[in-house]
């Protein structure tokens, strides 16, 4: 279960947002997209998902080719993605939010089951169930999307930004609930973040990103021990 | 008496134009569209009840194979014209406008195939019930077991729409499409078959709205009725006064536009037929552009 991207390349109309890049994710390790505004993080999530369509290059998930495949047949494949933003229905309730994310199951006792499940890893939600969610706080409405995307019963799953305008406090939380998600789940998770720091702290593997080219590989912590990196991304 | 008379009267001609409202509500939230080809399709799906009945008889098989036909219809025409327009026209001042003028077009195009295959004529359909008033005390209302009978139907319609949107996973994919169809695909719902699906909904919507705004007035239609319009102009308005992105606005906004026009016809001056709702229209978008049941609660189903 694992996922190998080679020679990626994907273009925002003349602009090369991610430009030939190669990057493998094994089985159950969490890797760390890391770089600033611009580098392309966000872009070659996107071409993960199928939201958007590469210009060149080969996805490989788990031995198949998903190349342009489209996020809605993705979803079956074990792929999830919570794209940036807190990506949650303002208009749906809690419950609803958390229903879509098994839609495609349509099982209605599995369904059942999955909510109770994310409601266990997030009590805060199981409070708030018949809300709307735009009534919950940023760091709730995180949780949400992440539950949403937990609902799916994913095998890879894709983080946008998960820290994206939250708390310091929160933000911590958040992190350790996807190291905690990664090791009970099996999960094989890929993590964009420009928080380098936490996003390091809680990865086995860390990925740099300059101009939409890979600029390092490592262990995470390895990457943390770079001078290079640490003088261009953690800011010490 | 006269009160209760010109409400009875109003409320049956609001739940009408709800049905219109819905139709047009269904369309905008699954493509962005106003879709002014909603009378055509109306009208095209009342041919189709009449032929039903002209065949088997009864006005409760015309219903049925109205709806399904419109929906049909209306699928047809979100999947071959729709898709081809937003492809081709994706791009430049025209992406915006290309479906709306592309709808007027087709108004214009299903009256001209009407009269090809059905010619101008007035055609007729004959009301399942009698549309002659109930008597209480010994004076008629003309609120009728007909308006009684088309009022039920509405209501089970919209009691049967709001279960499957609130209670079913399908309309949990309805509503998240229209809300935020990134999120929907993420989360696997097949985002292109459920705007097809809105559309087809709005097309059975219609359907029902066409045969009964014919049966309600003299039974008679042709291309060119004049109900057609009114049915247009008024399930129009009524979306937009509701919020054009909520059923329940589309619902009260029918209501509220169907009862006002009832009592300005009866008690201002009958000859105010055609501008009563231009003007309504008009005072609610000047004292709550958003809608009559504002922007928060609007957005809900």
């Amino acid at each position: 279960m694992s996922l190998n991207v080679s020679n990626l390349t994907v273009h925002h109309g003349a602009i090369c947002a991610v430009n030939q890049v190669s990057l493998a994710v094994p089985t159950g390790k969490l890797a760390a997209i890391i770089g600033s505004n611009g580098a392309g993080k966000t872009t070659l999530l996107r071409a993960l998902s199928g939201l958007n369509k590469p210009t060149s290059g080969v996805v490989n998930w788990n031995g198949q080719t998903i190349t342009g495949t489209k996020p809605e047949k993705l979803v079956r494949l074990g792929i999830s993605h919570v794209s940036e933003g807190k990506s949650v229905v303002a208009d749906l309730t809690v419950k609803e939010n958390l229903e879509l994310g098994a839609i495609w199951r349509k099982n209605g006792k599995e369904m059942k089951e999955s909510v109770n499940q994310v409601v266990d890893i997030f009590p805060r939600l199981g409070e708030r169930i018949n809300q709307r969610s735009d009534t919950l706080s940023g760091g709730e409405r995180q949780m949400l999307a992440i539950g949403r995307a937990i609902m799916s019963k994913p095998k890879l799953l894709l983080l946008d930004e998960p820290s994206l305008g939250l708390a310091p406090l929160v933000v911590e939380q958040i992190f350790q609930t996807i190291r905690d998600l990664t090791n009970e789940l099996r999960l094989t998770v890929l993590l964009v973040e420009q928080n380098a720091m936490g996003a390091l702290q809680i990865a086995d593997l860390g990925i740099v990103l300059n101009l939409g080219k890979v600029v390092a590989v490592n262990h995470a912590q390895a990457l943390m021990d770079d001078p290079a990196v640490r003088a261009a991304y953690l800011g010490y | 008496m006269q009160l209760l008379n010109t409400l009875l009267i109003g409320i049956t001609a609001g739940s009408i134009y709800a049905l219109m409202a819905i139709a047009f509500v269904l369309v905008w939230r699954s493509t962005r569209v106003v879709n002014f080809a909603q009378a055509g399709m109306a009208l095209l799906s009342t041919y189709f009840g009449y032929e039903a009945v002209s065949r088997i008889g009864s006005f409760w098989v015309a219903l049925p194979v109205a709806m399904i036909g419109g929906a049909i219809f209306a699928a047809l025409v979100e999947l071959i014209l729709m898709r081809m327009l937003v492809k081709h026209a994706s791009s430049g001042p025209i992406a915006g406008v290309a479906p709306i003028i592309a709808t007027l077009g087709l108004l214009g195009v299903i009256r001209a195939v009407i009269s090809m295959i059905w010619g101008g004529q007035d055609l007729r359909i004959v009301a399942p019930i009698s549309n002659n008033g109930f008597t209480i005390n010994g004076s008629t209302l003309v609120f009728s077991p007909l308006k009684l009978l088309i009022l039920v139907v509405v209501v089970i319609l919209l009691i049967l729409l709001s279960v499957l949107f609130q209670k079913t996973n399908l309309g949990l994919a309805l509503r998240a499409s229209a809300h935020a169809p990134e999120i929907a695909r993420l989360s696997g719902v097949r985002v292109d078959a459920v705007r097809t699906l809105g559309w087809a909904l709005a097309g059975a919507a219609g359907a029902v709205a066409g045969l009964f705004q014919t049966v309600n007035g003299n039974g008679n239609f042709s291309p060119d009725s004049i109900e057609f319009s009114l049915l247009l102009v008024s399930g129009f308005i009524a979306a937009v006064i509701g919020g054009l992105d909520s059923l329940l606005g589309a619902v009260l906004g029918g209501l509220f536009l169907g009862i006002s026009i009832s009592f300005v016809l009866i008690y201002v001056s009958s000859g105010l037929f055609f501008i009563a709702p231009f003007v309504i229209l008009l005072v609610v978008l000047f004292v709550r552009p958003q809608g009559i049941i504002g922007v928060k609660a609007g957005r809900r189903a």
